[in-house]
């Protein structure tokens, strides 16, 4: 067990090590200089202000760019790992830590909601379709469910804001709250807060729904077939008992190792549902630093990303023995 | 022969291969009937919504959308088929390696598919996506299948791995042939079926990966894509505006690749999944 838990934690130590320096060593390997395409931005739009050249220098240095590439990446390893991640340059001087740190509750919320959700739905939908007794309303109602999970979510979530933009505008299409409301911890912000959430909740729910529908119905015909089903039929037990308790039971623990292996892929697609409607998450914050080229907070958030998504695996890894006891850690 | 009865069969791999390949004559039969020129920005009038001069509209930057989707389906396509058959490639051989060979091959190969599946993709295509200076639909699909090549790795190195231990390769290595003659004689046709299956689903995580990348605003500027048009329109806020037109044919065209792939893809994995039960 102990020789595990030191593997697995090492391959994410590995990860996460990987991870920042992929961050550091991509934008170096590339052409072009952050620094000057930003100051030809601004300066495109006032004309121009003055020595580009010197201003260029007197930005990098500020920056810490004018140092040798070993130092800056000695630089940028220590500054990481005090969640230093330098400041934005399109909000100067504005913390890349702290616009994380804003759009973070957002994104994990929408993120935790809609995958549990979705996967509770899912699953029950998956057993429902594998068990041989289970209604025709099912099985159509499982048809349109798989062909939607092929869909990546922010197109669904195009369709949905077309739907309920224009054609019935009973759910607010954009942001996280609205714009005239003063957030405050009461019951008032929470309802308005949730409200906007059901849009983009929805279209990862509706996208994803089938996926786990699907690995569920596989895994459930594999356990029907097992011994002790065939025992429990055997028994007399009610076909409802033998399904809930024997079947739905059995399978749906290894839904959670593939909660585990899709994590990255469900995290993704929620990043790009978020920028659909507005929503002030990671995903929508990274999208906008995208659109005004600041480099330092796209690579602040493509950097937690990855990290908190190995973290996330290895938590989840190391959960799952407890969960399902017929997982031991091999070499035990 | 067995295999073609298999894929004859198989009606959702057939639903799905015929779905792309109709999708395919839009590139190849599309610009014989419409004018792609007016796929250009500022080449009709904008705004217009579909009639008889303009099928399918026309967006605000006065582009034909009839004319755009004959030149975004092609190019959406080929990003995915290129980016699928690099992902592929390089999936296979490592694969092949690391499952044929074993040792030190195998552990290496096997975590760096490993750690490269832990680092959300497109995390890694945004960084290098945001760094390039112009982004062209071929260097798009190199950048994708960075990223493509860890599950065909991981599936091509599991059978692999299978295969080596049937007897009839044991009686190719008693009678002193070279590995790589196993390799290319013995292991690579028994490996065709699940080859066929990494590809779609290279080819699938490839597409994923590039609309999600369009979306955010990271894809060609200069070539028209699919995840492109849906970038633009949503730039304009065409949806609220009421511009059905301009958005619909996109996800309805990114809808039809997606299931077309889901089709294939669970349709091959019916027939690997038959052989497996013929074999075993």
């Amino acid at each position: 067990m102990a020789a595990y838990l030191l593997r697995r934690l090492s391959l994410m130590l590995l990860v996460v090590f990987l991870a920042v320096t992929l961050n550091f060593l991509i934008p170096h390997a590339m052409p072009g200089d952050p620094v000057e395409l930003q100051l030809q931005q601004l300066s495109s739009g006032g004309g121009q202000v003055g020595d580009i050249g010197a201003m260029a220098a007197a930005m990098r240095a500020r920056l810490g760019l004018d140092q040798p590439l070993w130092r800056q990446y000695l630089l940028y390893l220590g500054n990481t790992a005090r969640i230093d991640l330098g400041v934005s340059i399109a909000h100067y001087p504005e913390r890349v830590a702290d616009t994380i740190a804003a759009g973070l509750p957002w994104t994990v919320g929408l993120l935790a909601v809609s995958t549990l959700v979705s996967f509770a739905a899912g699953t029950l939908l998956g057993g429902l379709l594998a068990w041989p007794d289970g209604s025709r309303l099912v099985r159509l109602l499982g048809i349109p469910v798989i062909m939607l999970s092929a869909v990546p979510y922010f197109v669904l979530g195009v369709v949905l804001l077309a739907v309920f933009g224009l054609i019935w505008p009973i759910l607010p299409v954009a942001g996280g709250y609205p714009f005239s409301h003063l957030p405050r911890m009461d019951l008032e912000t929470a309802l308005l807060v949730l409200k906007h959430a059901i849009l983009p909740a929805a279209s990862i729910v509706l996208a994803s729904l089938g996926t786990w529908a699907i690995t569920m119905r596989g895994t459930l015909v594999g356990v029907l077939g097992e011994d002790y089903v065939m025992l429990a039929e055997a028994k007399g037990l009610k076909p409802r008992r033998i399904f809930l308790a024997y079947g739905v039971r059995n399978a749906m623990l290894p839904q959670f190792t593939h909660l585990a292996l899709t994590l990255s892929h469900v995290v993704s697609g929620a990043i790009l549902v978020e920028v659909i409607f507005a929503y002030p998450g990671i995903g929508y914050r990274l999208y906008q630093a995208i659109q005004a080229k600041d480099v330092f907070v796209v690579q602040g958030i493509v950097l937690m990303l990855s990290v908190s998504i190995a973290v996330a695996m290895v938590v989840l890894d190391l959960l799952l023995p407890l969960v399902d006891p017929r997982i031991t850690a091999p070499g035990r | 022969m067995r295999f073609w009865r298999g894929v004859s069969r198989n009606k959702l791999l057939l639903a799905g291969a015929a779905l792309l390949l109709a999708l395919a004559l839009v590139g190849v039969a599309g610009p014989l009937l419409v004018d792609t020129g007016l796929a250009e920005i500022g080449s009709v009038r904008p705004r217009q919504p579909p009639g008889p001069a303009f099928p399918l509209g026309t967006d605000t930057q006065g582009r034909d959308i009839m004319a755009a989707m004959v030149v975004a389906i092609p190019h959406t396509l080929a990003i995915g088929l290129l980016a699928g058959l690099l992902g592929l490639a390089a999936g296979g051989l490592l694969g092949i390696c690391a499952g044929y060979f074993r040792g030190v091959a195998d552990a290496v190969i096997r975590t760096a598919a490993d750690v490269a599946m832990t680092i959300p993709a497109i995390a890694v295509l945004v960084l290098v996506a945001t760094n390039v200076r112009s982004m062209t639909v071929p260097l798009m699909a190199v950048i994708v299948a960075g990223l493509a090549w860890m599950y065909p790795t991981r599936t091509i190195r599991a059978q692999t791995l299978s295969l080596r231990q049937r007897s009839y390769i044991d009686v190719a290595r008693l009678n002193g042939v070279g590995g790589f003659r196993i390799v290319l004689t013995e292991i690579l046709p028994n490996l065709a079926p699940y080859i066929a299956a990494s590809f779609v689903t290279a080819v699938g995580s490839a597409m994923l990966a590039t609309v999600g990348l369009e979306a955010l605003g990271l894809g060609p500027q200069n070539d028209l894509t699919l995840g492109m048009m849906l970038y633009w329109a949503q730039y304009y806020g065409a949806v609220l505006r009421g511009l059905w037109w301009w958005w619909a044919p996109p996800v309805v065209a990114i809808a039809c690749i997606f299931m077309a792939l889901l089709a294939a893809s669970a349709g091959l994995d019916r027939m690997v999944n038959a052989r497996l039960r013929v074999d075993g």
